[in-house]
């Protein structure tokens, strides 16, 4: 049978082709998944939640700056110190009352908000409108809530950057290396070209060990629990105070309470 | 067929070796930016996604030049277009390999791009763009290529392009409707949230892919042999005509809706677009330019004597294309990112290897259309020359 070369290099580009679909097929072959197993002093949670209360953490803040919880998340997990504001990195962070809660803000806003600095961080969002839009679920929720962050899956896009309402997402728009100023051999640093945010200190949870934040906060403003358990302390602080969330109405139901 | 492409004036080389050296110039930034990281652009925390994620979504409007032609030909006979189906088609090529190219030089990590694909998610946008681009470059390659083969060889082409050119009409609508979704599902995002913004994507890419498609009618009339019809030029200027006035009256009924309900986050991003927000107005100058070149376009075209007269024409649809490439390839993505989650504005400019960079792009575009409108004038003159 006689073939050309242009016969050749049709059945050479579909046969290329056939190839793409060698991971389709090794999923549906169903091969079986390892499977990890939690250490015993891992805290287990449905669903985890943090109430800040503000008040305890502006009174500590009038005595002098604090600045502990953000030192506490950013050493150990090697967030890079940029300063320049557009390239910056932050895992944890204060915005005055008005840009933390924009829709609450108005004319005659109570003196005791006005201002007044708020600590901002990843919502743990129940419906996480990061996760919906990831294109290669390097962004993803666990069965307990927390939202977590797979650098090395991440490709970059920003998707979940246009995505989140909360301006909870960084990305490395350079190297972040030379601006982790004392490693922790402990976390992995990044590469450039990912996008990074709280991970809810899941690293720490799994050896039993509460957020970097919770634990650094002398003025025990940060309180770190399961909402799944109607007697943690979270479940319980929420019962008997008022809070408010942010941007509640965006229908994300985000897990970080705020007591004021 | 392809070898016809390999024969040509001394005009058609150096206009391939003058888009070449804009490729090596964007290569070479593309290669700092591999380097360097995305810092070396003017995106920040705050603006994620700038130039490069705004070409791209004005190319998938470009590529709809396909569309217009073909569902005219095929579906209402409407015969005029059957000697330009073929360079609509290939201008849609050109324009979705832009469109992927655009995507790739945005992510943070390219070498990573086959994780879109070994992690299949449905649950993301992003995925279906990726799967409705690459089905619509295949299909143009595939009915292009193998229609013009036919009429080089002058025989009827093949029974089995006919199913292909029908699936590829709905799947037109659908590289529009997907990527309008890519911005229109986002909470906190209240510039992009809105219903109408699959309609305003295709009403705009009905007249910007078309526009183009008469100004490269024009060149094809004039540097070759071959004339793509003066009938077939007016029909294209109607339908330019009419998607521009739909997609004016879109941007109004955003205006409407947004002034008139007083909702300060509707309002925010035309107020930055039109007039500035908070003191910050880069884009107000593009902005009033989008408004007067449309309405330029739209006065050219209605008027049946400035639509018929082959200069005025040329300027209506020059005055289209770029309007649309404003509002498209710079507003909409940047305001959607203003005021950001804080309500606080942070401002976005492209840099020079930005700028670079995409000017490499769109020089790979028209290398490609160059190459393909080659060919396949190549054979319509050798067609007609019999």
């Amino acid at each position: 049978m006689e073939k050309s070369r242009r016969d050749f290099l049709k059945i050479g580009g579909i046969s290329a082709l056939g190839l793409t679909a060698l991971p389709a097929f090794k999923v549906l072959a169903g091969k079986k998944q390892p499977v990890y197993k939690l250490s015993d002093k891992a805290l287990k949670g449905k669903r985890w939640a943090m109430v800040v209360d503000m008040k305890k953490c502006w009174e500590k803040q009038e005595k002098g700056v604090c600045k502990d919880c953000f030192v506490a998340c950013h050493s150990i997990h090697n967030v890079p110190q940029i300063d320049n504001p557009k390239r910056e990195i932050k895992w944890i962070w204060t915005e005055p009352y008005e840009n933390a809660f924009p829709n609450l803000e108005y004319e005659y806003t109570a003196e005791v908000l006005k201002d007044k600095p708020f600590i901002v961080l990843c919502n743990h969002c129940s419906k996480p409108p990061c996760v919906r839009v990831c294109p290669t679920q390097a962004t993803f929720q666990r069965k307990d809530g927390i939202v977590m962050m797979d650098f090395h899956r991440c490709i970059g896009c920003r998707y979940c950057m246009a995505a989140c309402p909360y301006g909870s997402r960084s990305f490395n728009w350079g190297d972040p290396r030379p601006y982790i100023k004392k490693e922790n051999m402990a976390f992995p640093t990044r590469t450039k070209g990912v996008v990074e945010k709280c991970n809810f200190c899941a690293e720490r949870l799994a050896v039993g060990l509460k957020p970097a934040c919770v634990e650094a906060c002398k003025a025990k403003a940060l309180v770190f629990g399961d909402l799944g358990d109607p007697n943690s302390e979270v479940s319980k602080l929420l019962k008997s105070n008022y809070t408010i969330r942010r941007k509640n109405d965006l229908g994300t139901h985000p897990n970080i309470y705020y007591i004021i | 067929m392809l070898d016809l492409a390999f024969k040509g004036s001394k005009k058609y080389w150096r206009w391939l070796i003058f888009l070449l050296a804009i490729i090596t110039v964007g290569a070479a930034c593309f290669l700092l930016q591999l380097r360097e990281g995305l810092k070396i652009t003017g995106m920040s925390r705050d603006v994620s996604w700038g130039f490069y994620i705004g070409q791209f979504t004005f190319l998938v409007g470009v590529a709809a030049s396909a569309v217009m032609v073909v569902l005219p030909y095929y579906l209402h006979n409407v015969k005029e277009f059957r000697r330009i189906t073929i360079l609509g088609e290939f201008l849609a090529v050109a324009s979705v390999m832009m469109c992927l190219l655009f995507i790739v030089i945005d992510l943070g990590r390219p070498m990573r791009l086959f994780n879109v694909v070994l992690h299949p998610t449905p649950h993301s946008i992003l995925f279906w763009d990726m799967i409705v681009l690459n089905g619509y470059l295949f299909l143009n390659i595939v009915i292009g290529w193998t229609v013009l083969h036919a009429e080089k060889k002058d025989v009827p082409p093949p029974k089995w392009v006919k199913p292909l050119i029908y699936v590829s009409i709905p799947w037109a609508v659908s590289i529009h409707t997907v990527t309008a979704f890519l911005y229109a599902g986002l909470p906190g995002r209240h510039y992009w949230l809105t219903a109408i913004m699959a309609a305003r994507f295709l009403a705009s890419a009905f007249c910007s892919g078309p526009a183009l498609l008469i100004i490269l009618c024009f060149l094809v009339k004039k540097y070759t042999k071959f004339d793509p019809g003066e009938t077939a030029i007016d029909k294209l200027s109607k339908i330019v005509t009419y998607a521009l006035l739909i997609s004016i009256f879109f941007v109004l009924l955003e205006v409407f809706t947004a002034f008139y309900s007083q909702v300060p986050g509707h309002m925010h991003g035309l107020e930055y677009l039109f007039v500035g927000l908070d003191g910050h107005a880069k884009l107000v100058p593009f902005m009033w330019l989008f408004a007067a070149l449309s309405i330029l376009a739209a006065f050219l075209l209605v008027n049946p004597k400035t639509r018929k007269n082959e200069r005025t024409l040329i300027i209506a649809c020059v005055a289209t294309f770029f309007s649309m490439w404003l509002e498209k390839g710079i507003a909409l993505v940047v305001t959607g990112f203003i005021p950001n989650p804080f309500e606080q504005v942070t401002e976005y400019m492209p840099t020079v290897p930005e700028l670079l960079i995409t000017l490499g792009v769109w020089a790979t575009g028209f290398f490609i259309l160059t190459v393909l409108y080659k060919v396949a004038i190549s054979v319509k003159e050798e067609v007609e020359a019999l």
